[in-house]
C-alpha cells in the first residue's frame, strides 16, 4: 500500500466535474434513479475543496427544479421518476449550497414531508409508505433547514426513534433492527436536530462506535465487518454529535481514507485498489473535513452540509 | 460501488460494456414511459421485470409495478388469477434479490405485497427464501427484518423466535445479528414474565453460560463479548433510583447574613449572602417527577408555594441525576439573629422514576439548619473582588479543620440499599471475573475491559454495603486493567483513559483521609474562607462523582486532561474555578457551567478555545441548530457592534449565560482575536478583572 501522501484534492474536483458528464456509462446508468442524490455528494465534495464555483449554479438550480414534482411537493431522483423523500432532501442540500432555498414553494415541501407522518411518529419515505428511520432523519432534516420543523409531531418522531434504540446504545431501521452505523447516524442526526440527544447512552453508543475502527485503521459499519469508507462520514459525525470522537485513532482513518484515492484519476473507493466512485469520494472528503483536516472546509455532522452553510441558515438574520 | 476491483478500462471491453449500457439505457426509457402513460399490459410489465432483474435498485420502476397490479386486479375476481399475480410479483422480488440481497426496494414489495393481503401467504414459501438467503450471508440485516416482520405478521411465538437465534449462534459464535436479536427476544420475555422466563437471575446465569461458551471459542470475535455487556448490565445495575447525596446534607449548619443588595453586583453570590439557599438533590441515575407534592419540605422558615425543582442536566430533557430548587429568604425572616430548620423528606413515590420506569422505593429524611444573622464582619465583604483572586494556593493546603463540614454519605442510607438481591449480583459477577482470569489468550483486549467492567460493577456493589476496603481493592484492579488497555489497544487509549479517569475520581474523593488531602479553607483577602478542592495534575480527562463534592467553593482542575465540564453543574455553591491548562476545546463544552448561578470566578486560560474548526459539542449544548435557542437579543446586540454571529454564536450563548467577576482566558486561540474581547466586554457587566487586569 505504501504511503498515503496528501489529499489529491485537485484530481477529485476533476474527476466530479467530468462524472457529472459521463452519463451514458452503464455505472452512471444503474446510478441515474438517484441523480439527485449523486448531485448533492459532488457538489457538497466541491464545495468542501473550495471549488463550487467550478459548476454554474443557475445550471445546477434549473435541472434540480427539474425534478420538482408540483403537484405532490416532493423531488425525485431524476428526471421521469417518482417523488421520495430521500431525493427531497438532496435538493434542499443542494440548494443550500448555492444559497437559492428562494426558488422553493417552501411550504407546499414541508406540507409533501410533514405529510408522511404515520401516527406512531414515524415516518414513510413516498406514498408507498416504507418505514425506516432513515426517512425519520431526512424528514426532520428537510424540515429544519426549511424552518418548518413545527409542521410535524416533533415529540411523537422523537418517541419512535427512541423506540429503535438497540441494547447495545445504537439503532436500527425500525423497532427490534439490528444496530447499523448509517442507521445510527440518520437516528442521532435527527436527534441532534431536534435537541434530544439525552436519550443516547453517550458512553454506550461511544463505545460500539469507537470499536468501529479496524486494524487496518479505516471505519466498519457493524461488528465483524470489512472497514469501508462510507463509514468514515457514517461513524465519525455520529461520534462527533455525542462527543466521543476522540476514542478513535484520526490519524490511522485519514491514512485508511487517503489509501482509498485513486492519485492519478481522482476519485475515493470503498477501500484501498477499489474502483472510485462520487459517493466514496464525498464520504471520504467529508471524512476528512471532520477530521479538520487542512485545506478542507468543516462539515456540520448533523446536516451534512459545510458548516458555514449550517450557520448562515440558522444564524443569518431573519428577515 | 463496493467490493470492485479498480482497473484501466480494456479497448474489447468497450463494445460489451456500450451494448450492456444501450440495452439497459433501453429499458429505462421505456419503463418510465410506460409509468407515465399507465400502461400496463403484460409485456409492459414484462419490461419492468427485466429491469429491475439488471437493477433492482430502480425504485420507480417497484412503483409502476404497484400500480400495474392495483389495476390488473380491478378486472380480476377469480382467486386463482389473482394468486397468479401476486406470484408473478414474489417471483420478481426473489429474483431481483438473487441480483442484490440488500436491495431496499425489492424486500419492501414484498412486505408491501404481504400487507395488501391478497392471498393466503405460503409461509414455508417465506421462511425458505429466508433460510436460503441467510445460509448465504448470516448478517444480511435486510432478512433479520424480514422475518421479525414476518414472525410477527403471522404470530409466531417469541420463545420460537429465540430457539432460532440459538440454532444460527450454535452455526456460527460469530453471528452478531443473531446475538442481537436474542438481545431483543429475552428483553420481551422477561419484561412480559412469559412463562419459562418469570426468573431473571436463572435466565441471566444461563446465558452467562452460553455467551462465556462462545467467547472461550473465539475471544477476538466482537459478537459475544457485547452481548456479554449488556447481560452484565442486566445483572448489575441498581433496581431502583436512589438519593445519593445532597446539598445541604444531614446535620448541616448554614450561616446567613442579608448584605447583598440586588445592585451589588460585586457580592460574593456564595448564595447564601444573596438570601438563596439551594437545595440539590442527586440521585444515582436520572429521574424525573421531582414536584412540591414529591419532595416534602418542611420550615418554620416561610417557604412560598412557589417551590420549583429544576433539573441540572444540560440537556432539557426531565430527567436529571441532580434536581436543585432555590430557597429565597427575604430581608423580613431576618430582622435578628435567628435560626430556622428545613426538613426534606422524599416519600416513597410513583412518581419519581427513572428512564427505565422503576421508581424511587427507599424514603428519605434529611434536616438542616439556617442561621440568620447580621455579622459585622460581613459588611466588608461588599467589596469582595477588590483584588483578582489568585490560584497559586498548592503550598498553603491544610489538612481541612473540620472534617465534619465535608458532608458526603451523611443521608445514611446507604445500608438499606442492600438488598437480598445484591448478593446473587456479587456472585455471578466474580464467577465470572474468575472465568475471565482463566481465559487462554491473555492478552485479548476484550477479555481485559470486561475484567475492568466486572471489576467496577462489583466495586459499585460494595459502595452500597459500605465495604470500603473490598471497594478499593476492586477499583485498583480495574485501572491496573485499564493501563494494560492503554498500552494493548492504542487506538482507542482515550477511551481508557476517561473509563480510567472516573475511576480515579473514584479514589479521590470515596474515602475522607484521602479525600482531605485535597481539601482545605481557601482564604482570600477580603472574602470569608471558602471550602477548597484541589484535583491538580492527575491526567483527569472528565468529572466523575460530582454527587461529592456538592458542598465545594472553590475548585482547582488545572493542569488536567480535561475535555469536559460535565457534572460541575451540580455544583450549586462553586464561586471560583480553575480549569487553565486543560483541553477545553469550545464554550459550548463549558454549558454546564451556565447552570451554576454562584459561579464568580473563571480561569480558563491555556486551554483549546478556537483551535479547532469542528467543535465536537454543538450538539450536546442547546443551540439554534437544535432548536433549544431562538435566536436572542444578545445576538442583537453584538450585531450593532459589528461582531459577527456567525462566528461567535457560541461564545455570546455562554457569556449571556454567566456572570462572572474575574475571567482568565489568555493561551487560548480565541483570545486573540479582538472581536473575541468585545464579545465579553459587550455580555459581561459585572467584570472585573479579565485575564489579570482590571477592565471595571
Amino acid at each position: 500500500m505504501g504511503e498515503p501522501g496528501e489529499l489529491a484534492a485537485d484530481e477529485h474536483v476533476r474527476y466530479i466535474v467530468t462524472a457529472e458528464k459521463k452519463k451514458d456509462s452503464f455505472e452512471s446508468l444503474v446510478m441515474e434513479h438517484l441523480r439527485l442524490s449523486g448531485a448533492y455528494w459532488g457538489l457538497t465534495t466541491l464545495d468542501l475543496l473550495h471549488k463550487l464555483q467550478a459548476v454554474d449554479a443557475r445550471e445546477v438550480v434549473d435541472w434540480i427544479m427539474s425534478c420538482y414534482h408540483p403537484e405532490s411537493g416532493g423531488f425525485a431522483g431524476n428526471v421521469g421518476h417518482d417523488p421520495h423523500v430521500l431525493y427531497t432532501l438532496s435538493a434542499v442540500q443542494v440548494l443550500c449550497l448555492f444559497d437559492r432555498l428562494d426558488v422553493l414553494d417552501v411550504d407546499k415541501i414541508a406540507d409533501y414531508v410533514a405529510g408522511l407522518q404515520k401516527e406512531d411518529g414515524s415516518f414513510a419515505g413516498d406514498i408507498w409508505g416504507e418505514v425506516d428511520t432513515r426517512f425519520s432523519y431526512i424528514s426532520i432534516c428537510t424540515l429544519s433547514l426549511l424552518h418548518r420543523l413545527h409542521k410535524i409531531n416533533v415529540e411523537k418522531a422523537v418517541e419512535y426513534i427512541v423506540s429503535c434504540k438497540n441494547l447495545d446504545g445504537g439503532f436500527g431501521a425500525m423497532p427490534g433492527g439490528e444496530s447499523h452505523a448509517g442507521q445510527i447516524f440518520c437516528c442521532v442526526g435527527a436527534l441532534a436536530i431536534t435537541g434530544s440527544l439525552h436519550h443516547v447512552d453517550r458512553d454506550l453508543l461511544g463505545w460500539w462506535l469507537c470499536e468501529r475502527q479496524c486494524r487496518d485503521g479505516g471505519l466498519n459499519g457493524r461488528p465483524e465487518k470489512l472497514a469501508d469508507v462510507c463509514y468514515s462520514w457514517w461513524v465519525l459525525s455520529s461520534l462527533i454529535m455525542i462527543d466521543r470522537v476522540h476514542w478513535i485513532d484520526k490519524e490511522k482513518l485519514a491514512k485508511f481514507i487517503l489509501n482509498c484515492q485513486d492519485k492519478e484519476n481522482g476519485g475515493i473507493s470503498d477501500r484501498p485498489d477499489n474502483a472510485v466512485d462520487i459517493y466514496h469520494t464525498y464520504f471520504g472528503v467529508a471524512g476528512l473535513s471532520l477530521m479538520e483536516y487542512p485545506g478542507v472546509k468543516p462539515m456540520d455532522p448533523a446536516y451534512a452540509l459545510p458548516l458555514d452553510v449550517v450557520n448562515r441558515i440558522f444564524l443569518r438574520k431573519q428577515q | 460501488m463496493h467490493g470492485q476491483p479498480r482497473r484501466p478500462a480494456k479497448p474489447e471491453d468497450d463494445a460489451a460494456a456500450a451494448a450492456k449500457a444501450a440495452k439497459l439505457r433501453d429499458l429505462q426509457v421505456q419503463v418510465l414511459q410506460n409509468h407515465h402513460s399507465r400502461t400496463y399490459t403484460e409485456e409492459a410489465l414484462g419490461l419492468s421485470f427485466k429491469l429491475l432483474e439488471i437493477n433492482p435498485e430502480a425504485y420507480t420502476a417497484w412503483n409502476y409495478r404497484k400500480l400495474a397490479l392495483q389495476h390488473n386486479l380491478r378486472e380480476l375476481t377469480d382467486p386463482e388469477a389473482i394468486k397468479s399475480s401476486v406470484d408473478d410479483e414474489l417471483r420478481v422480488v426473489e429474483i431481483a434479490l438473487r441480483q442484490n440481497p440488500k436491495s431496499y426496494g425489492a424486500w419492501y414489495h414484498r412486505k408491501w405485497l404481504l400487507n395488501q393481503k391478497l392471498t393466503p401467504v405460503d409461509f414455508k414459501r417465506e421462511f425458505g427464501l429466508l433460510d436460503k438467503l441467510l445460509k448465504v450471508d448470516a448478517r444480511n440485516f435486510h432478512g433479520w427484518n424480514y422475518r421479525r416482520f414476518l414472525a410477527k405478521f403471522m404470530g409466531v411465538p417469541e420463545e420460537e423466535e429465540l430457539k432460532y437465534t440459538m440454532d444460527k449462534i450454535c452455526d456460527n459464535f460469530s453471528n452478531y445479528s443473531a446475538w442481537h436479536n436474542r438481545s431483543i427476544l429475552l428483553s420481551n420475555l422477561l419484561t412480559q414474565q412469559r412463562k419459562g422466563f418469570e426468573s431473571k437471575q436463572k435466565i441471566c446465569s444461563e446465558e452467562f453460560e452460553l455467551v462465556t461458551q462462545a467467547l472461550f471459542t473465539d475471544p477476538s470475535d466482537q459478537s459475544g463479548w457485547f452481548y456479554h455487556l449488556w447481560l452484565l448490565a442486566q445483572t448489575s445495575s441498581p433496581e431502583n433510583p436512589q438519593l445519593i447525596s445532597s446539598w445541604p446534607c444531614n446535620g448541616a449548619k448554614l450561616s446567613l447574613s442579608l448584605v447583598g443588595k440586588k445592585d451589588d453586583l460585586n457580592t460574593v453570590s456564595s448564595s447564601l449572602k444573596e438570601g438563596i439557599v439551594p437545595i440539590v438533590l442527586y440521585f444515582n441515575e436520572p429521574v424525573k417527577g421531582l414536584s412540591p407534592s414529591t419532595v416534602k419540605l418542611n420550615s418554620d422558615l416561610v417557604i412560598g408555594n412557589n417551590i420549583q425543582w429544576r433539573p441540572l442536566s444540560i440537556t432539557d430533557s426531565g430527567h436529571s441525576n441532580c434536581w436543585a430548587t432555590y430557597l429565597e429568604i427575604t430581608n423580613k425572616e431576618c430582622s435578628s439573629s435567628q435560626q430556622f430548620s428545613v426538613e426534606v423528606s422524599i416519600p416513597c413515590s410513583d412518581d419519581i422514576v427513572s428512564r427505565s420506569g422503576s421508581h424511587c422505593n427507599c424514603p428519605v429524611h434529611f434536616m438542616f439548619t439556617i442561621e440568620l444573622g447580621n455579622n459585622d464582619d460581613k459588611a466588608r465583604n461588599i467589596d469582595l473582588f477588590h483584588d483578582p483572586i489568585s490560584w497559586n494556593g498548592s503550598e498553603s493546603v491544610q489538612s481541612h479543620g473540620n472534617p465534619s463540614s465535608v458532608p458526603f454519605d451523611h443521608l445514611n442510607i446507604t445500608d438499606a440499599l442492600v438488598q437480598e438481591e445484591s448478593k446473587w449480583h456479587l456472585e455471578a459477577l466474580s464467577e465470572q471475573i474468575d472465568l475471565f482470569r482463566e481465559l487462554p489468550d491473555e492478552n485479548s483486549k476484550f477479555a481485559k475491559l470486561t475484567l475492568a467492567r466486572l471489576s467496577l460493577a462489583c466495586a459499585a456493589i460494595k459502595s452500597r454495603g459500605n465495604s470500603p476496603i473490598e471497594r478499593k481493592g476492586y477499583c485498583e484492579e480495574a485501572l491496573g486493567f485499564f493501563s494494560d488497555l492503554i498500552y494493548l489497544d492504542p487506538s482507542h487509549k482515550r477511551y481508557y483513559e476517561d473509563e480510567r479517569s472516573s475511576v480515579q475520581m473514584d479514589q479521590l474523593t470515596c474515602n475522607m483521609a484521602t479525600f482531605m488531602e485535597h481539601c482545605s479553607d481557601q482564604v482570600q483577602s477580603n472574602l470569608s474562607p471558602l471550602n477548597h478542592v484541589q484535583l491538580c495534575r492527575l491526567a483527569l480527562t472528565r468529572i466523575g462523582y460530582p454527587e461529592r463534592l456538592l458542598w465545594v467553593q472553590m475548585l482547582d482542575l488545572s493542569h488536567n486532561n480535561l475535555r469536559s465540564v460535565e457534572g460541575l453543574e451540580a455544583l450549586q455553591q462553586l464561586v471560583c474555578l480553575n480549569i487553565s491548562n486543560n483541553q477545553i476545546s469550545g464554550f459550548t463544552s463549558l454549558e454546564p457551567l451556565t447552570k451554576i448561578i454562584s459561579l464568580k470566578v473563571l480561569d480558563l486560560s491555556c486551554n483549546e478555545i478556537g483551535a479547532h474548526s469542528i467543535d465536537t459539542a454543538r450538539y450536546i449544548c442547546l443551540s439554534p441548530f437544535s432548536h433549544k435557542v431562538e435566536p436572542c437579543d444578545a445576538f442583537e446586540e453584538c450585531r450593532k457592534k459589528n461582531i459577527n454571529v456567525e462566528e461567535f454564536w457560541d461564545a455570546i450563548l455562554f457569556f449571556k449565560s454567566v456572570n462572572l467577576v474575574q475571567l482568565d482566558v489568555k493561551g487560548n486561540a480565541v483570545a486573540n482575536k479582538d472581536t473575541f474581547r468585545t464579545v465579553v466586554m459587550t455580555l459581561s457587566p459585572s467584570l472585573k478583572f479579565l485575564d489579570g487586569t482590571c477592565v471595571h
